[in-house]
């Protein structure tokens, strides 16, 4: 039977295979974790200036080989990941961070 | 005059007399220009992250002054001529550089938070205390 009206009628449920079922069942129960929203560091704890001679606190935005982290990992805002690339580069030039590095961490 | 932030890496082969020598001759010479020094700060020898100059640990020394822009070109000048440093790096500081220093040299960096649970803590005993 066709529907020509042009009230909305809602759409009939689609029959599974199996006859009735209204939820979609699974083997195992997946996981529904929602990820944590990232956020930028600086902004939320109002860190305003960021101190290349702070070796430890840079290490933060390294990877185990001494190159910068990009945004996508963390979180940074771009006006504050700028600042902290710009004190990463100015660590390396003092010997306080490696160019170069292999098993940083 | 803005705020100038300067750090030098003498060779480790330097005695402490000639380090200081070395300091007070860039000391005097940002003094005679007009400016003034508002801190120094001498890391004293450290561990490089990469050799430089055949030369694996450095004496790290910071000074921080405020003075006219045409003193920094003579400084860099004379670090380049100087044979004992490694490298040097001079920064000017913006506002919020300033800001941060200051709040340094009165121990107030560092973790906001654990400061403010610091206060808690001191807060509680001395309202039980009353």
């Amino acid at each position: 039977m066709k529907k020509n009206s042009t009230t909305y009628q809602p759409k009939p449920k689609r029959r599974t295979m199996g006859g009735g079922n209204k939820e979609i069942k699974y083997l195992t129960a997946p996981k529904i974790v929602k990820r944590q929203k990232k956020y930028c560091r600086f902004k939320k704890s109002g860190i305003k200036y960021i101190d290349y001679k702070e070796t430890e606190f840079l290490m933060k935005f390294v990877n185990e080989q001494g190159k910068l982290l990009p945004r996508r990992l963390t979180g940074n805002s771009l006006k504050y990941q700028r600042k902290v690339a710009e004190a990463i580069k100015r660590a390396r030039q003092l010997a306080l961070l490696p160019y170069v590095a292999d098993l940083l961490k | 005059m803005p705020n100038y932030e300067t750090v030098i890496i003498f060779s480790p082969l330097l005695a402490e007399d000639d380090v200081k020598r070395e300091i007070s001759k860039f000391t005097k010479m940002v003094t005679d220009a007009g400016s003034t020094i508002v801190e120094e700060r001498t890391w004293g020898l450290r561990q490089l992250a990469f050799p430089i100059q055949g030369k694996s640990n450095g004496i790290y020394y910071i000074m921080e002054f405020a003075g006219p822009t045409t003193v920094i070109s003579k400084l860099e000048l004379e670090y380049k001529r100087d044979e004992n440093i490694l490298r040097f790096l001079t920064v000017k500081l913006d506002k919020y550089g300033m800001d941060y220093n200051d709040r340094r040299r009165k121990g107030l960096v560092g973790k906001k938070k654990e400061t403010k649970d610091e206060k808690e803590l001191n807060n509680i005993p001395a309202e039980a205390q009353a």
